[in-house]
């Protein structure tokens, strides 16, 4: 295994989302008109456009706006959070890399899945108990207002610009290729219709946008798995020696392969994945629309079973693809590569189990993933913008129901305008790296200041703050400095921080810093938020004094 | 929270009970999930081979019943926790609400 071979496979596993994105720039053209896709499409976007009419009816307040006024129940919820968490771009790449090098694809598939019981046991309960509509209202519960939500705020914001940004180009490219359209109208399509849902129809439009789309992926993914499972005679040994024998790496699909060399890179990726998770912002807004801790736990298994099914089946999706689309001429161009690239696998295998029609479904079920996953990450970025920043720091909590709904809709707007600008600026530029730094610092930053403002008493405002910072400041760097910045975008030689995921080393200067300001911090500010933690501890095991369902 | 009301519940047998069993439930679970994966992690760092070693006659690895069982893990231990924390544990919580007259 060359080592350029290895930092791309690595690089491939922390951005892999949006490794879809990465490896389709450039390099794609534009497709047929596909009438069935657009059909298929357009009955989507009637669908979500009549529940967004629907939604804005019932969205008259922040708590609406934010949480879709408490009323989600956890099964929708753990829906929705699969919905938000399956990407387009994460169905296409971890079924493409399973179809480019087998069992690798399988490991980074269970490392986007471990993090939830994570969450489950640690953070759901007590971030439903503490918090109202972000997780930053959880850091901030005995911590300094200003400061604390600054910090967060700006790191969420981080998360979701980088988030965005890698979403809109893998957009743009990916409906290019699928619809034959141009990729800045297809990126304004994405900004407009994601704008349109959040502005008007806040959490509850953009919770049955999820559903609708969690649903429709699982029963594409689900039937094209059976077709493939049909094919092989429903004998997963039989699928492997079919695959095995056609592929070009034969034996070597069925273990270990680019990852093996270096461990830190492993683990480093490992714990981004794992507590990248249980940091993102979007992610841990959600836990805010159910009534209480009991829903929120609920969510959560709902989400995981949904999350790890859906895994299961890129897993066969990705074989399958080996099998029906890597041996047949008519989806292979000149060299004998995929058309369209690897991350076209699921995509083609859809052709071929299906024909044209369930080629278009696929097609249509990619665009509305997208739109889904950009529509959850604009409202956590409004929602720092407008609760956190405007309403807490700005407006020092002092600002009425209506002024911060309408400033969280002009939030959106903005969010929107920059995130189409911005989908266009990069078109061209290798986002690789992006969903990876998104994880880093959701790692680094998010995670550190939430998990310590609940378990440890002794965290202080200047801890949160010198920690956190430091923990984002490294993940930034570092991501800069690594192979994925320094070389692929920067074009040098040699990258001057040899990993591609920080996640290790980020993570460890913000737990250091965090409690390293915190234990020297001898201020009367100190002693009080220590003082405060008791009776946090409390709310957040029993529920008592927790903003309910109606109350929020 | 009123200080009275705090110390009444930090003080109460049922609170008691109930952040002592759903701690140590939460960070059993948590470590063997934490074993699980970065065993398997570090399997694959340090000792592939063993992932590629055949299961049977077959072209089956060791390496995909290991992945796929990490997956089904997360999902059953996610569920075990659902299972005790949304009976046993809410029921204490339930009784402990009753007590202090909080609301839900």
């Amino acid at each position: 295994m060359s080592l350029r071979k290895l930092l791309a496979a690595s690089a491939a596993a922390i951005a892999l989302p949006v490794h879809a994105a990465g490896a389709l720039e450039g390099t794609t053209t534009k497709a047929e008109i596909n009438p069935i896709a657009i059909a298929m499409f357009l009955a989507f976007v009637g669908l979500t456009l009549f529940i967004t009419k629907w939604a804005a009816g019932r969205t008259k307040s922040r708590a609406d706006f934010y949480a879709a006024g408490g009323g989600i129940t956890g099964f929708q919820n753990g829906l929705a959070i699969a919905g938000d968490y399956m990407s387009a771009a994460s169905f296409l790449g971890i079924s493409a890399l399973v179809f480019g090098s087998g069992f690798d694809g399988l490991i980074y598939s269970i490392g986007f899945l471990v993090g939830w019981p994570i969450i489950m046991f640690l953070i759901a309960e007590r971030l439903r108990n503490l918090g109202k509509f972000t997780f930053v209202d959880v850091a901030a519960y005995r911590l300094k207002q200003t400061p604390i939500r600054t910090l967060a705020a700006s790191s969420t914001l981080v998360v979701v610009a980088f988030y965005l940004i890698a979403q809109m180009v893998g957009a743009g490219q990916l409906i290019k290729l699928l619809f034959g359209l141009d990729y800045s109208t297809a990126v304004v399509i994405v900004g407009v219709l994601m704008v349109v849902y959040v502005m008007f129809g806040g959490m509850l439009a953009t919770t049955w946008v999820q559903i609708i789309k969690a649903v429709l992926l699982l029963g594409g993914a689900s039937f094209i798995a059976f077709m493939v499972m049909r094919h092989v005679g429903f004998s997963f040994d039989r699928m492997f020696t079919e695959a095995i024998s056609v592929h070009s790496k034969a034996e070597a699909i069925m273990g270990p392969g680019a990852l093996v060399k270096d461990p830190i890179s492993a683990i480093s990726l490992g714990l981004a994945l794992m507590f990248g998770t249980a940091g993102l912002p979007h992610i841990l807004m959600r836990f805010f629309t159910v009534k209480d801790a009991k829903e929120a736990r609920k969510s959560v298994f709902y989400a995981t079973g949904f999350i790890g099914y859906f895994y299961i089946l890129t897993f066969i999706i990705g074989f399958g693809a080996i099998i029906l689309v890597g041996s047949n001429s008519v989806y292979l161009d000149e060299k004998g590569g995929l058309l369209g690239g690897n991350n076209m696998a699921a995509v083609h295998l859809a052709h071929a189990v299906g024909g044209e029609v369930m080629l278009g479904f696929i097609s249509a079920v990619a665009f509305a993933t997208i739109l889904a996953v950009v529509a959850g990450l604009t409202l956590s970025g409004a929602a720092a913008v407008s609760h956190d920043l405007y309403a807490n720091v700005f407006a020092r909590g002092k600002v009425d129901d209506t002024k911060e709904l309408k400033v969280s809709r002009m939030a959106t707007l903005a969010l929107g305008v920059v995130a189409i600008l911005l989908g266009i600026v990069f078109e061209k530029q290798n986002v690789a790296f992006m969903v990876g730094l998104a994880f880093a610092v959701a790692a680094s930053t998010n995670f550190p200041i939430l998990i310590l403002s609940m378990f440890w008493k002794g965290l202080t405002t200047r801890g949160a703050v010198v920690g956190g910072g430091l923990g984002l400041a490294t993940a930034v760097t570092l991501t800069v400095l690594g192979p994925a910045v320094w070389v692929k975008v920067f074009g040098y030689e040699t990258p001057i921080f040899p990993y591609d995921a920080p996640g290790l080393f980020s993570m460890t200067v913000a737990f250091l810093g965090c409690w390293l300001f915190s234990i020297t911090d001898s201020s009367a500010q100190a002693s009080r938020e220590a003082a405060l933690f008791e009776a946090q501890l409390v709310r957040s095991q029993t529920g008592i004094g927790a903003s309910g369902a109606a109350s929020h | 929270m009123p200080t009275e009301l705090l110390e009444r519940i930090a003080r109460d047998p049922h609170y008691l009970e109930l952040t002592r069993k759903r701690s140590r439930l939460a960070w059993t679970l948590t470590a063997i999930m934490l074993a699980v994966y970065y065993g398997f992690i570090l399997l694959i760092a340090f000792a592939p081979d063993v992932l590629r070693q055949k299961v049977g006659e077959g072209a089956t690895t060791l390496g995909f019943p290991m992945g796929i069982g990490v997956i089904l893990t997360a999902i059953l231990l996610t569920g075990i926790y659902v299972w005790k924390a949304n009976g046993e544990y809410d029921r204490l919580t339930a009784r402990l609400h009753e007590k202090v007259g909080g609301q839900p």
